[in-house]
């Protein structure tokens, strides 16, 4: 797939990955997540924190991914996907629910706990699946064409709240994309070739 | 469509009804077969009083639900281990193909005081000269006849899983976990499996039902006094005295009162057990990541028991004579295979089976094909489910009385109609998966190429469905093979299969004999798998874009 790649990514800084479909745009995403199939081999390293990845299982690496459709479990309510992903650190009942009403609150999606998540609509998924993933509180993200499957008006807010977040976390972020309106979004670009 | 709706239900529908009616009434006393009509709740009472009913019941209830408790837990690690296992499923299919009969005796020759198992460690190791005083196939609870029928149904259960689970983005769902920081074993019992669990619910009844009311498995490995309920019914239904036909059917009543229960309270349980799920998920424990070795060991002892019965067949159909303590026969012969009577229990068998996996085949094309062109269901799923949740007890022994009274005796005729209601669901569903997968565009293209409905049916649906329809026919076939009720009571005693040739020879002195008839009942299903995966590979062997289809 694509040639040598040395890439370094600050706190709060997001770097958008662009290139031609089959260069391994996703691979890389799933290879820095851990959730690579069998069969593909690598070579490099993979640190977050001085902390070498790729020695970690995926549960233990602490990144969160953004998938391309959102991956909500579809038999558990809104608010139990996100309770799902609230750390475990944070105890009780009550706490945990705050915790997940809040989420839903920043999200503009104030009172949907009970939702089935099949009833949202793209958009609403994609911020679900993003509140979602920061209550596990990762040391790092990562999006793999999330936004691509959005309408275009759409996208441009979807993004810009994702990034928001994002950048408030102060944690690093990667995304791939073959949208130019992701790539200005980001702080840094780069282009992949096979 | 009214008249194919009119054909199915009398086919199949009637049939079950007839028979569940017919034990129903004769429960209440209305005999007129020996000419009795006294109407009451006496039959009930009789069957209560019978001794060791309590402990028929309760030995029912724990296999039954053990089983299947047991089979359902198994399949979740075994799920997960082979879930991305591209091989898996076409592995697993042949082994559905194994007849209940011949791996209960497979297994009961292994586990049996003086069975194989022992015999490998005996006296070297145990210091065992005689088999040692203590019960297993046959014991009081009914752990082996639970181990039987879990080696039967995991299988089946697994399977239902993988297939259910190839529908949907797994890997998508395990990384969006795994993200969350979840182990994969947690990611698929708490996100994954409760999303594949609607998809198995049907078949996770079945094997309730079943196990519930198995009676071959339960002749050779359960418990034989008290027995299984299913198994008292048949005793009762073959009493010299005809007036015990009342407190049988009342039995059989009582059993499809206890399944039902056990269906509903299995329901309740999900529930429950979902309640419990959503509530431990919320807290949001990722728990520690365990070696992965629940499934691969699970799948371990299942092939080791499995190949155990088998070998123990195998060297028991070959063998001059084996005294206790040796590990092998001492000496081999094919004699008993040259001699014994096994080739005609095994072409009336495979007669049988040809015939009911045959129109099974044959009303199902006709089923899926009517759907087509009406463009409309046959809303006749219960008929499908119906025989295969009933306990089959409950309905052939009444079935074989209404036939008689249609002017049907009991014979090959009544066999293949009675078998014929538990292949053609399993035909059906076999088939109906792959054909509704069809790509409606191919069939848009034969039609805009001038072909009408018969000509698309018969040059289009069906060579492109060869492999799905073989894979059909070949379940119809194992499924016919591995009846024993449904060939027992229709049959009246005058059909000889492999089937109750083998369990009547199981309880019997002569082990060769059982060995024989039990292998060649498994082998005869293989053979059908077998020709199923060939055949179809050979027909289309310049068709790349085919092959592969053939699960």
């Amino acid at each position: 797939m694509f040639a040598r790649l040395s890439l370094t990514v600050a706190p709060g800084e997001t770097v958008c990955i662009m290139g031609p479909s089959g260069v391994g745009k996703s691979s890389l995403i799933a290879h820095i997540g851990g959730h690579l199939g069998r069969g593909f081999r690598s070579v490099g390293s993979v640190t977050l924190n001085g902390v070498d990845l790729l020695a970690l299982p995926a549960e233990k690496r602490g990144v969160g991914v953004l998938f391309q459709d959102a991956q909500l479990f579809a038999h558990l309510s809104v608010g139990d996907n996100l309770a799902f992903g609230l750390r475990a650190g944070l105890r009780g009942r009550v706490p945990r629910q705050r915790a997940v009403a809040q989420a839903l609150e920043q999200a503009g999606l104030a009172g949907f706990e009970a939702r089935d998540p099949a009833t949202l609509s793209g958009g609403q998924r994609m911020r679900v699946a993003l509140m979602r993933a920061l209550l596990a509180e990762p040391r790092a993200m990562l999006i793999d064409e999330a936004f691509a499957r959005l309408d275009s008006g759409l996208r441009a807010e979807i993004r810009g709240f994702v990034l928001e977040h994002i950048a408030a976390r102060k944690i690093p972020a990667l995304m791939v994309s073959h949208d130019d309106q992701d790539a200005l979004a980001a702080d840094r670009v780069l282009q992949l070739r096979p | 469509m009214i008249a194919a709706r009119a054909l199915f239900l009398l086919l199949l529908g009637a049939p079950v009804l007839i028979g569940a009616g017919l034990t129903l009434g004769t429960a209440l006393g209305w005999q007129p077969g020996i000419g009795r009509f006294d109407l009451g709740w006496q039959g009930f009472a009789q069957a209560v009083a019978l001794p060791g009913f309590a402990s028929s019941l309760r030995l029912t209830l724990i296999t039954g639900i053990g089983a299947t408790l047991g089979s359902l837990a198994v399949s979740v690690p075994l799920g997960v281990w082979l879930v991305g296992k591209s091989g898996a499923v076409r592995f697993l299919t042949p082994l559905l193909a194994v007849p209940h009969a011949a791996l209960a005796i497979g297994l009961a020759f292994l586990l049996a005081p003086s069975g194989w198992a022992v015999r490998l460690i005996s006296p070297w190791a145990t210091g065992w000269d005689l088999p040692p005083a203590v019960t297993t196939v046959g014991d009081p609870w009914g752990f082996t006849l639970i181990l039987g029928l879990m080696l039967k149904e995991v299988p089946f259960l697994v399977l239902a899983t993988l297939v259910a689970a190839g529908t949907r983005d797994i890997a998508g769902q395990m990384a969006a976990g795994r993200a969350l920081g979840y182990p994969p074993g947690q990611v698929w019992r708490l996100m994954i499996w409760p999303q594949l669990y609607p998809a198995l619910r049907l078949p996770v009844l079945i094997v309730l039902g079943f196990s519930l009311s198995v009676v071959d498995m339960a002749l050779v490995l359960g418990p034989s006094n008290p027995p299984v309920m299913a198994m008292q019914i048949l005793r009762l239904f073959g009493a010299p005295d005809p007036a015990m036909a009342q407190p049988a059917s009342a039995m059989a009543v009582i059993l499809l009162g206890v399944m039902a229960l056990s269906l509903l309270a299995w329901l309740a349980g999900e529930r429950a057990i979902a309640g419990l799920g959503r509530i431990w998920l919320r807290q949001g424990r990722r728990g520690r990541r365990g070696a992965q070795l629940a499934g691969p060991f699970m799948a371990m002892i299942g092939v080791v028991l499995g190949l155990g019965a088998l070998g123990a067949l195998l060297l028991w159909s070959v063998a001059t004579f084996w005294r206790f303590p040796n590990a092998l026969p001492s000496g081999f012969s094919g004699r008993l295979w040259g001699s014994a009577d096994w080739l005609a229990p095994a072409l009336s068998t495979l007669g049988l089976a040809l015939a009911s996996g045959t129109i099974a085949l044959c009303l199902s094309l006709f089923w899926l094909e009517i759907e087509d062109r009406t463009q409309r269901r046959l809303h006749l799923g219960w008929l499908i489910a119906l025989p295969l949740l009933l306990p089959q007890i409950g309905f052939l022994q009444g079935l074989t009385t209404g036939f008689l009274w249609l002017g049907l005796p009991p014979g090959p005729l009544a066999v293949i109609w009675a078998q014929l209601l538990f292949v053609f669901p399993y035909v059906m569903i076999a088939l109906a998966g792959p054909w509704r997968a069809l790509d409606p565009a191919l069939l848009a293209t034969a039609a805009s190429l001038g072909a009408g409905p018969t000509r698309r049916f018969f040059a289009v649906k069906v060579p492109m469905l060869a492999a799905p329809i073989a894979t059909a026919v070949a379940i119809g076939i194992a499924v016919s093979v591995a009846q024993y009720l449904a060939v027992l009571l229709p049959g009246a005693g005058r059909v000889r299969v492999l089937a109750t040739e083998a369990v009547a020879l199981a309880s019997g002195a002569d082990r060769r004999l059982a060995a024989i008839m039990a292998l060649m009942q498994a082998a005869l299903p293989l053979i059908g798998y077998l020709l199923a995966l060939t055949l179809p590979l050979w027909l289309h062997r310049n068709r790349r874009g085919l092959r592969g289809g053939a699960t």
